[in-house]
């Protein structure tokens, strides 16, 4: 951290806020301290500057004062700058703390402590806890109305694709598609993150494949990477991510019939969202449990992790594949 | 961590410093240290480099003023910094995200405060909150029960009750009951738990809502003792020791999955896909179950108590089928039968 350069960049900020004409660089130069002499250095490091101030939600607008003048001026408008007037009841100032808690630790965390400090610093009291410190205030301090919401971003791709969502950007990185061996390169338009089921994936526009697909974030391997101008990707009116990634997620399936022997006593689980639960007449020990399933896969797969407990008879289908899998184990 | 800030993060910091203090009209050096996550001799600093700040021209002036005379801060001048600068669009977003994601939450029952305040933060954040409607975040509901439950566990922990589960556990497919003292419902990668003491296990324990089968609100004042520490959730929900059994498991590329769900010690690539993985737990039924279900896809290397248990189970299911197909069914099964391998 160089004091020097953060006394210059609050100099310039308070500069082009108290100013309602466009000033030039050289009026800049004139009035904040610290720019070098030499034209080139300042002029490059007028220019880093600029851009950190812009970085920072910043927003420096470029113009002139006259049509006849030569150089841009640069000013901040007060009313572009500032945080408008924002007022809390206490109720939604204890939502507001429990909000920013979300993603202690994740990728938005900073983001959320920062947004946390500017509402504070508009006057609202929001919970006693430290935002900015290393983990976000006292794990031990009374959590507000006993809720304690997380979200996670263990996925490095979380980084750079919120960027690119943010910005518009496309991106491209290799994938690897569930239950394929070779990842795959993939150049993505992204419209949107979504988590669910506690993980977080990507929907847009495929420019390979020149259709919608969903990525999962956990099978991303290796870096992602811009490929393309902030601003490129056009986000269709009335997309809802949430959807495409549900869409995606949950195939829309049949639902079937499945009667299954169960020992008695065992097999709890397929117990639980049974639609029916009887004795077997024909097998002491046993009960007849009929429920339904939509996924035959999954379902076979479910039904096998009971072992001995169950026994599928009906339909042939998934007592096929519930054997299939019982002999997998043993190959 | 303030040693490491950068010179734009300080910037942010002493442009909502300005504005905290003027809001407040008069506030205490400590306080503000700690709103700011810094230390006093930080603040102060701070406030040294605002006071210097001066602008040359037209005419030289500085253009703001103020004092911590006593450690009350007082901020007579400053110009057009009273008010902080506007959200970020990340900053926006991260909390956006979050109050529509705590919108999903079951039991929650301040609906009306997060709506108005979702609100009020879009109308202040303006275009900066136009991005956030592209990161959703779903909360699993399960059922109407596991929401009727959240509302349960919400009304024992104001009132501070104990509460009675039956609970489903998956690894060993059996139904506990137990007494159990609420601490905290958390949603942790878009599910609900109850954190809470239970007294059957004696130690802090996570249900999940999904799992849980009946809830009642006990008459009898809930009362986790000194030691109930609450998990901490940012490290991850479930930490085995290191005195849980290692179990080694090697999948296909159809079994990959494994290595997303469950938290695994070491995940190694092999070739055509494939995968080994090393996890700890305390409990080796669910594990068995798991092979079960994978066939083909995952195999267990060791322990090799496991590997045989994971043979045996799979011996008598499959004998099952033979003995029902010729219709005697039942007659083998939990003996674990000594079945020779099937077709």
């Amino acid at each position: 951290m160089s004091k020097r350069k953060t006394e210059r960049l609050l100099g310039l900020v308070v500069c082009l806020l108290s100013t309602t004409r466009y000033l030039t660089a050289e009026q800049v130069r004139q009035a904040v301290p610290g720019y070098p002499e030499q034209d080139e250095l300042f002029k490059r490091m007028f220019e880093r500057d600029k851009e950190d101030l812009r970085d920072l939600g910043v927003p420096l607008e470029t113009g002139v004062n006259h049509p006849f003048d030569d150089d841009p001026g640069y000013r901040i408008r007060q009313q572009a700058y500032q945080l408008p007037e924002l007022r809390l009841e206490a109720d939604e100032a204890a939502v507001l703390g429990l909000a920013a808690r979300v993603w202690r630790r994740a990728e938005l965390a900073g983001a959320a402590a920062g947004a946390l400090l500017k509402l504070r610093a508009a006057g609202i009291d929001a919970g006693p806890e430290n935002p900015m410190g290393p983990d976000g205030g006292d794990e031990h301090s009374p959590v507000p109305q006993g809720i304690e919401p997380r979200l996670g971003t263990p996925e490095p791709a979380f980084g750079p694709l919120w960027e690119a969502v943010r910005d518009r950007r496309p991106v491209t990185f290799s994938y690897r598609a569930a239950g394929r061996s070779d990842p795959q390169r993939r150049e993505l338009e992204p419209w949107g993150v979504v988590n669910r089921h506690g993980r977080w994936y990507v929907a847009g526009w495929d420019r390979g494949r020149d259709a919608i697909r969903v990525f999962r974030l956990g099978r991303i391997a290796g870096a992602v990477k811009f490929c393309g101008p902030v601003g490129r990707v056009i986000v269709p009116e009335g997309t809802d991510v949430r959807e495409l990634v549900r869409d995606w997620d949950s195939a829309p399936a049949q639902e079937r019939t499945a009667l299954l022997r169960v020992r008695t006593g065992g097999g709890v689980g397929l117990r639980r969202h049974a639609v029916s639960v009887q004795p077997d007449e024909s097998a002491p020990g046993w009960d007849l449990v009929t429920t339904r399933f939509a996924d035959l896969g999954w379902f076979a797969d479910y039904a096998a992790s009971f072992g001995p407990d169950a026994v599928v008879l009906d339909p042939p289908d998934l007592r096929e594949a519930v054997i299939r899998r019982l002999k997998g184990v043993l190959a | 961590m303030t040693a490491l800030v950068t010179s734009t993060e300080r910037l942010q910091r002493l442009l909502a410093l300005v504005p905290y203090v003027m809001n407040r009209k008069v506030v205490g050096l400590a306080e503000t240290a700690q709103a700011f996550g810094i230390s006093e001799r930080e603040l102060v600093d701070d406030l040294n480099l605002l006071w210097c700040v001066e602008l040359r021209a037209p005419d030289p002036y500085c253009p703001i003023d103020l004092s911590y005379e006593g450690g009350e801060i007082v901020v007579s001048q400053a110009e057009s910094m009273g008010r902080p600068l506007r959200l970020a669009v990340d900053e926006a977003s991260a909390l956006l995200v979050a109050l529509r994601m705590l919108a999903e939450v079951p039991g929650l029952e301040d609906r009306s405060a997060l709506s108005r305040l979702i609100a009020k933060l879009e109308a202040a954040a303006g275009e900066a909150a136009s991005v956030s409607a592209q990161v959703a975040v779903q909360v699993d509901i399960p059922d109407h029960d596991a929401e009727a439950y959240a509302g349960q566990i919400r009304a024992a922990l104001s009132a501070r009750r104990r509460v009675h589960l039956r609970y489903y556990v998956p690894g060993r497919d059996e139904t506990t009951e137990r007494d159990v003292d609420p601490m905290r419902l958390l949603v942790v990668e878009g599910r609900p738990y109850l954190e809470g003491w239970c007294l059957r296990a004696e130690g802090v324990r996570l249900f999940r809502l999904d799992r849980v089968l009946g809830l009642d609100v006990l008459d009898v004042p809930s009362a986790p003792p000194a030691e109930a520490e609450p998990v901490d959730v940012d490290q991850g929900l479930f930490r085995p020791s290191p005195d849980d059994a290692l179990v080694e498991l090697e999948l296909s590329a159809a079994g990959r999955w494994v290595a997303e769900y469950y938290p695994c010690e070491s995940v190694t690539d092999l070739e055509d896909g494939r995968l080994r993985v090393t996890l700890r737990t305390p409990d080796t039924g669910w594990v068995r179950r798991l092979a079960l279900r994978l066939g083909e896809d995952g195999r267990v290397v060791s322990p090799s108590s496991l590997v045989s248990g994971v043979r045996e189970a799979a011996n008598a299911a499959l004998a099952n089928y033979v003995v029902l197909s010729q219709g005697k069914p039942g007659s083998a099964g939990r003996s674990r039968g000594n079945c020779d391998r099937q077709g």
